[in-house]
């Protein structure tokens, strides 16, 4: 026997640590069995925890990422393609002036709670998106309605002061949700949807836990998870980490491109790069000097090459754009011929506007990885061209929301505009680009005005355009969606045409 | 001596209600409007002023001032803003992982420095001094954090033996929640661990050069029970104060490694609130661990008065 080599002492020893050993194999193995006997359980991983989980009284993103489609649903809803379904609305009528929208509502719909779903409850929750101490993130979505009829409980009537075309769409977004009347006040904590899931628990700063909705009244979907827990955790590292060591299945999300390539030895895990609407621009504020000349702006343009800055800021992933828009929005068309790099044609510009020996500005840049580093690379692609970049980081987004978005006191920026279909920002005022066309904002209002889907596409084209050559921010690249989950897992979405985590048909491979 | 009390009583209730006037005034001064971030890039100014409103942001200064600190007085340390939850829920959630995390960190930093620091001191320039020694410089000049990666690349992502992070909670069971706090803790302690060695060594060295030690070695005691008889026992009020100081530090110093390891803790806490603005809930957390300083120095004060009779005398 080897262990009578060792003294006495030893072989107890031995034998004890081999006895706690195996003790703490069987509490591990005991630990880990119930995940994967019934295979309907999903652990999720998301970089940001939601501050609340109503998404109609806050906007931070992270808030629909767990609820929308999950807990809520919307009259409509939007699909992965970015495309308008029916879901608690199953059908609709716009009248040809385009001001009265009439919604036929799905009968027998509850809410988690057991109240009824019908057109009062419909009414209560539009009422309270667009009432006067509404807080609603989005309450210019439903600005123009006038007035809402519930002729029966099946049918909504919405009378509008003036024509929208993209109302269907709003009534997509998480902000849009229908929210029942005895639970409104409590879903900030304790949501309460007509959803596939229902809210179980949230463990503060750790994870939010849903479980199946067995008296989902959608016959059509078949929901295969059981249970489903979001686990919030901020680090890269941490991530990678809790996905190799098989904490979290997926991570829909990935924070750091720079890690992608350590997941593709894994045989376990496999990694999805679609396409999301992040669109990374550097906005100016076109009311200060030297950029309220536009020959300015698109020197600056041109002095980017737009790949290399991809490369330098996120890993070479990601979509070149000229414009503010994206491809996989309706119309798209690709704007980055407009100004290419070149940086000698952009000098001659400055010289022309009146600045041969450049200039110096700073930019305000916000602490997210792919700010900086972005910043970086078009400081050093500006000195090219004569042109000095100061760079001040400016805390997300506190002081940036502050400085930027309130004050309006800054030069240049750099931020990710998550917001699907958002080209009317330049059209806001005030908004923090300080942007004033005539004729664009004519062109968002001509969208609005028609309900006809391709004519909408073609003005939106002509938008582009317009943003391409008047460049009020200098656009630079649409940010991937870099997943990486369980190679067994199916039905999470790979793109995403607006932020959210969909797991109505999320299930794991038999 | 009940004067001496009372009067380091009044100095500690002064001194706190200087700092959350102080922590007030500053997170008022600080850049962002919780209701701005709260609303995001859509916001119009009406839902701002309603929002702000329903949040109590457009009252003046002195004036939410003083409904804190009787809000603070009376226990009920207000509503987070961006949760929506009683603020006192969510510290005491918090220090359900904090507390245990600190407490576990200063265990194992004891365990480790203690028996090291006191061999170092006995074997003065030996093997174990010089071995104590390097431990001590290399886990000072090591961070915590750094340590947390290699903890987690080794054990968890290379071996598989460890969860990578995040905390099952108490309700799971003791074994699970021990189990997500040990390599936390070890991170943690480490760093410790150095101070804790190099200031037990001197302590005990310099017992042993007391005359107490030199008439026990003199009244022929062994050389190992003078040791751990009279020089330990009379090393230890350093260690304890030591012990003390270090406390704070973990509870409010644990943030860098309760994000590694994605815990749940006190310090994530006070983080998030910084970020979001979440002022109400940020001026609880800065407050209780300044609360958390101020009482436990008075208590490592009193607790010199109650050892050293000496000090006593003197004031």
């Amino acid at each position: 026997m080897i262990t009578s080599l060792f003294p006495a002492p030893f072989t107890r020893l031995a034998q004890r640590l081999s006895l706690s050993a195996a003790l703490s194999v069987v509490i591990m193995a005991s630990v880990a069995m119930p995940a994967q006997a019934g295979k309907a359980v999903l652990n999720l991983g998301m970089s940001v925890e939601p501050t609340g989980l109503d998404p109609t009284i806050a906007a931070p993103v992270a808030i629909g990422q767990v609820t929308w489609q999950n807990v809520f649903e919307g009259l409509v809803s939007i699909d992965e393609s970015g495309k308008v379904r029916p879901q608690l609305a199953k059908s609709w009528d716009v009248s040809p002036d385009g001001l009265t929208y009439t919604f036929k509502l799905q009968t027998g719909v509850k809410f988690h709670d057991g109240e009824t779903f019908n057109s009062t409850t419909a009414k209560f929750a539009l009422e309270r998106a667009r009432g006067k101490d509404s807080v609603n993130p989005q309450k210019r979505f439903f600005a123009s309605i006038a007035s809402i009829d519930t002729p029966d409980p099946e049918t909504l009537v919405l009378h509008l002061s003036q024509s929208t075309g993209s109302l269907l769409y709003w009534l997509g977004w998480p902000a849009s949700v229908m929210v029942g009347p005895k639970s409104a006040a409590s879903d900030k904590t304790h949501p309460v949807g007509t959803g596939p899931f229902k809210f179980v628990n949230w463990a503060k700063g750790d994870k939010v836990e849903l479980a199946k909705n067995e008296a989902y009244w959608n016959s059509q979907v078949s929901v295969k998870l059981d249970k489903v827990t979001f686990r919030f955790i901020a680090d890269p590292q941490a991530q990678a980490a809790a996905l190799k060591a098989g904490d979290v299945d997926a991570i829909p999300e990935f924070a750091a491109p720079e890690l992608m390539s350590s997941f593709k030895d894994d045989p376990r895990l496999v990694t999805k790069i679609g396409n999301t609407e992040l669109k990374v621009v550097a906005g100016m504020n076109n009311s200060r000097k030297p950029f309220d000349d536009k020959r300015v702006r698109q020197a600056l343009m041109m002095a980017i090459d737009r790949q290399t800055v991809i490369d330098g800021a996120w890993s070479g992933l990601g979509t070149a754009i000229g414009s503010h828009y994206t491809p996989n929005d309706p119309g798209y068309q690709d704007m980055t011929g407009v100004l290419p790099y070149n940086p000698e044609k952009a000098k001659a510009l400055l010289a022309e506007a009146g600045y041969p020996n450049g200039f110096t500005f700073t930019i305000k840049s916000p602490q997210m990885a792919y700010a900086p580093r972005s910043a970086q690379v078009m400081q050093a692609m500006f000195a090219e061209i004569g042109v000095t970049m100061n760079i001040e980081p400016t805390e997300f987004p506190a002081k940036w929301v502050q400085d930027v978005m309130k004050d309006r006191a800054y030069e240049m920026t750099i931020v990710a505009h998550a917001e699907p279909m958002d080209i009317d920002i330049y059209s806001r005022d005030p908004y923090y680009f300080n942007y004033k066309n005539p004729v664009f904002n004519d062109l968002v209002k001509k969208v609005q005005e028609t309900t006809d889907p391709a004519l909408q596409i073609k003005i939106n084209e002509e938008a582009q355009k317009i943003l391409a050559e008047d460049v009020p921010a200098l656009y630079l690249f649409v940010m991937p969606k870099l997943g990486v989950w369980d190679k067994n897992l199916k039905g999470l979405w790979e793109n995403e045409p607006i932020p959210s985590n969909v797991l109505t048909n999320v299930a794991w491979k038999e | 001596m009940i004067a001496l009390l009372g009067r380091r009583f009044a100095g500690l209730i002064l001194t706190l209600a200087a700092v959350s006037f102080l922590i007030f005034a500053v997170m008022d001064l600080l850049p962002g409007d919780p209701a701005s971030i709260m609303l995001g890039t859509s916001a119009t100014p009406e839902t701002l002023a309603a929002l702000r409103h329903e949040l109590g942001l457009d009252q003046p200064l002195l004036l939410r001032y003083g409904q804190w600190v009787a809000g603070v007085l009376s226990g009920d340390l207000g509503q987070s803003y961006t949760y929506g939850v009683p603020v006192a829920g969510l510290i005491i959630e918090r220090l359900a992982v904090t507390l245990p995390l600190a407490l576990f960190a200063i265990l194992l930093s004891v365990v480790i420095a203690v028996p090291l620091g006191t061999f170092a001191a006995a074997r003065r320039d030996g093997i174990a001094d010089i071995i104590a020694t390097l431990f001590s410089q290399v886990s000072i000049a090591v961070p915590a954090f750094w340590v947390a990666l290699l903890l987690i690349i080794l054990f968890s992502t290379t071996l598989g033996l460890m969860p990578a992070g995040g905390f099952p909670g108490w309700g799971s069971g003791l074994w699970p929640a021990l189990q997500a706090l040990v390599m936390p803790a070890t991170a943690l302690a480490l760093p410790q661990a150095g101070v804790l060695t190099r200031v037990t060594r001197t302590a005990v060295l310099e017992t042993l050069h007391e005359d107490f030690t030199r008439t026990a070695l003199a009244k022929g005691l062994s050389a190992r029970a003078v040791l751990w008889r009279h020089a330990v026992p009379n090393a230890l009020v350093p260690i304890l104060t030591t012990l003390g100081l270090q406390f704070t530090f973990l509870v409010a110093g644990a943030i860098l490694v309760e994000n590694v390891f994605n815990l749940p803790g006190l310090g994530r806490l006070a983080f998030q609130a910084l970020s979001q603005r979440d002022i109400i809930a940020m001026q609880d957390v800065v407050l209780f661990f300044a609360a958390l300083v101020v009482i436990m120095n008075f208590l490592v004060d009193m607790s010199y008065l109650a050892i050293d009779p000496r000090l006593r005398k003197d004031v």
